[in-house]
């Protein structure tokens, strides 16, 4: 089946008359692989449910390609779904869940077999046929749920926190083998996930959600480095804010607040004029692994930075943050794109 | 080992000993009279032994196996009619959103609230009228009522304890409602209703009082032929048919034992 796009006009949800989703537009490009980011609760699950037609909408249309597929029941809709809790059906061997699709479309016993063989052996789990779901470990099953959706082919793919359930080294070795299925698939993906780091990682584009709005449909690339408000880089690791002061470097015109990355701040290095500067008192000094987080006491602020060397409390120091490395916010706390810099707006 | 230590033990040996007692004590009795040809008072155990009264209970025309047959059919007839009006009640109980869905719940344990044998004497009533009294479609009818109660509540139950997003997967995959309802929900919920089947069997086997008001004379059930038995003094007759009674229960505890095993029911609908 041809890999289609996916629109979203203007969709709006209403769950107990409770609005769980106010008129989301979004245009998803046939082949490209789509994160929807946000904290827990902020609708981006429902949407991907609402795709799939578990939830029915209170207004708008979603069409696939060129047609409507908004008031279709979900047999028909052609989207395959691999859910949070892979819903493999444990009353069914491996190869009796992947071949349930395809039995569903009257593909006969021996051609639904040798599909089976074939996408087992695409997931590396030749020769899994016979085993039950229940023995499988955690990644077995994502993958055994990931070719259920895929073995029919589908012009969407929905993935709702497919890796969420896994060990962090499992879901690092997971991620950039999902990327890579589906790029030699060239299937229009939509992934739903908390994790900043995953949606970074694996995204054309991410469509940050908060509170059941769109705040920002962006590449990884600009949403890092221009997140559209205070709230949303906070989610993206900007962990620091501070107020402008007069001697900081030029940033944009009426920006009130500068945000930046604890990583990207350094403890007592030579003074750069274009970098921002504060001083402080060392109020707590961690070891991270690859170096030390400090915090500094500044007037009214808390700000962390990293450091080589361990530096004593109480003590003094100046914390130093790259003019690249500053993300400007207006009064607004809305972001404020900075005056020359426009060569990585996507 | 301390003092202490082999007391409780003893204690423990005592205490099983005396639950023992209890259980199997009356079922003890009742193999004895089975089995005894002779047995009056004040003898402790009967005077002679045999088995004059099963052959005497097993002649053609004693009825027992003809209550034996009626018994079982009338069981597995009401296993049919609850069951075929418990899953599609249990499944709309557990999964569709009804108003008043407790109250509704509350209503079918109502029969089970009051006595039920001014409930069984009004049915006959009824059933009079209709010209159901004496047929076997009235007592299925009088057996499956109180079966109905625990169908609804086990299915109900069961429905509600399958996995949701086990059924969507299946509708996202292609599934029509039907053929997700019969590959993916019955399946999963199959433990559930093999055991409330289970259990409107066992309480079908040994209904008395509704067969009694709606199927006696025409209509005779083990129980009944028990009674009769017991009524009349003839203890071995009553012990051995209460023995048969036995035999499908035991089966039936053997097949729940079986289906309440997990590896078991990983297995089913396979």
């Amino acid at each position: 089946m041809r890999t289609e796009a996916l629109a979203l006009n203007d969709v709006t949800i209403d769950l107990r008359q409770q609005r769980i989703l106010e008129s989301i537009h979004l245009d998803v490009e046939p082949g490209s692989f789509t994160c929807l980011l946000g904290p827990s609760g902020c609708g981006k699950t429902t949407l991907l449910r609402a795709i799939a037609g578990f939830t029915p909408l209170s207004r708008g249309d979603i069409r696939l390609g060129s047609k409507s597929i908004a008031h279709l029941p979900p047999e028909k809709r052609q989207t395959a779904m691999v859910f949070q809790s892979y819903a493999l059906w444990p009353h069914m061997s491996v190869g009796d869940n992947l071949g349930y699709p395809l039995k569903l479309r009257g593909i006969s016993r021996a051609e639904r077999q040798q599909r089976v063989a074939k996408i087992l052996a695409r997931l590396e789990l030749s020769g899994f046929e016979n085993r039950a779901v229940t023995q499988l470990s955690g990644g077995q099953r994502q993958r055994v749920a990931l070719g259920r959706a895929l073995i029919i082919d589908p012009p969407l793919l929905l993935l709702d926190e497919p890796l969420s359930n896994l060990d962090a080294a499992i879901r690092r070795n997971l991620r950039g083998e999902l990327r890579r299925l589906q790029k030699s698939l060239g299937i229009t993906t939509i992934m739903v996930t908390h994790d900043q780091e995953e949606a970074l990682q694996m995204a054309d584009q991410i469509v940050l959600m908060r509170a059941g709005e769109i705040v920002q449909v962006a590449s990884p690339q600009h949403l890092y480095h221009h997140p559209a408000d205070i709230a949303a880089a906070r989610f993206l690791g900007v962990d620091n804010t501070v107020s402008c002061e007069e001697h900081d470097p030029p940033s944009a015109r009426g920006a009130t607040k500068f945000g930046f990355r604890t990583q990207d701040a350094v403890i007592n290095m030579p003074l750069n004029a274009a970098a921002l500067t504060r001083k402080g008192r060392v109020t707590d000094c961690l070891y991270t692994g690859n170096g030390y987080q400090v915090s500094l006491s500044t007037d009214g602020e808390e700000l962390c930075a990293t450091t080589a060397s361990p530096i004593a409390l109480g003590t003094f120091a100046t914390l130093q943050v790259p003019e690249s490395a500053l993300i400007s916010f207006g009064p607004d706390d809305r972001h404020m794109p900075p005056l020359d810099r426009h060569e990585d707006i996507a | 080992m301390t003092l202490s230590k082999r007391l409780s033990q003893i204690g423990l040996g005592l205490m099983l000993g005396l639950v023992a007692f209890i259980v199997f004590g009356p079922l003890l009795n009742l193999a004895m009279w089975a089995f005894a040809e002779q047995w009056f008072y004040p003898n402790r155990f009967p005077t002679d032994w045999g088995f004059a009264f099963w052959e005497r209970v097993f002649r053609p025309r004693a009825g027992a196996w003809e209550s034996l047959f009626n018994t079982v059919i009338v069981a597995l007839l009401a296993v049919l009619v609850s069951m075929s009006l418990a899953i599609p009640a249990g499944y709309a109980l557990a999964r569709q959103a009804l108003p008043m869905r407790n109250l509704i719940m509350l209503l079918f344990l109502l029969p089970q609230a009051f006595p039920n044998l001014p409930i069984f004497v009004n049915i006959a009533a009824i059933f009079y009228q209709w010209g159901l009294n004496g047929t076997l479609v009235g007592v299925v009818l009088v057996h499956s009522l109180p079966g109905l109660v625990y169908a609804v509540w086990i299915a109900t139950a069961s429905f509600a304890t399958v996995d949701r997003s086990l059924e969507e997967a299946a509708r996202n995959l292609g599934a029509s409602p039907l053929r997700c309802f019969n590959d993916i929900t019955l399946p999963q919920a199959l433990p559930g209703l093999l055991a409330a089947s289970i259990f409107v069997f066992l309480d079908s086997i040994d209904e008395f009082t509704g067969t009694f008001f709606v199927g006696a004379p025409e209509i005779t059930t083990l129980p009944l032929l028990m009674f009769n038995a017991s009524m009349g003094g003839n203890y071995q007759v009553a012990a051995i048919t209460a023995l048969i009674l036995l035999i499908p229960s035991v089966g039936f505890m053997l097949v729940i034992e079986r289906f309440l095993k997990a590896d078991v029911l990983a297995r089913i609908g396979r």
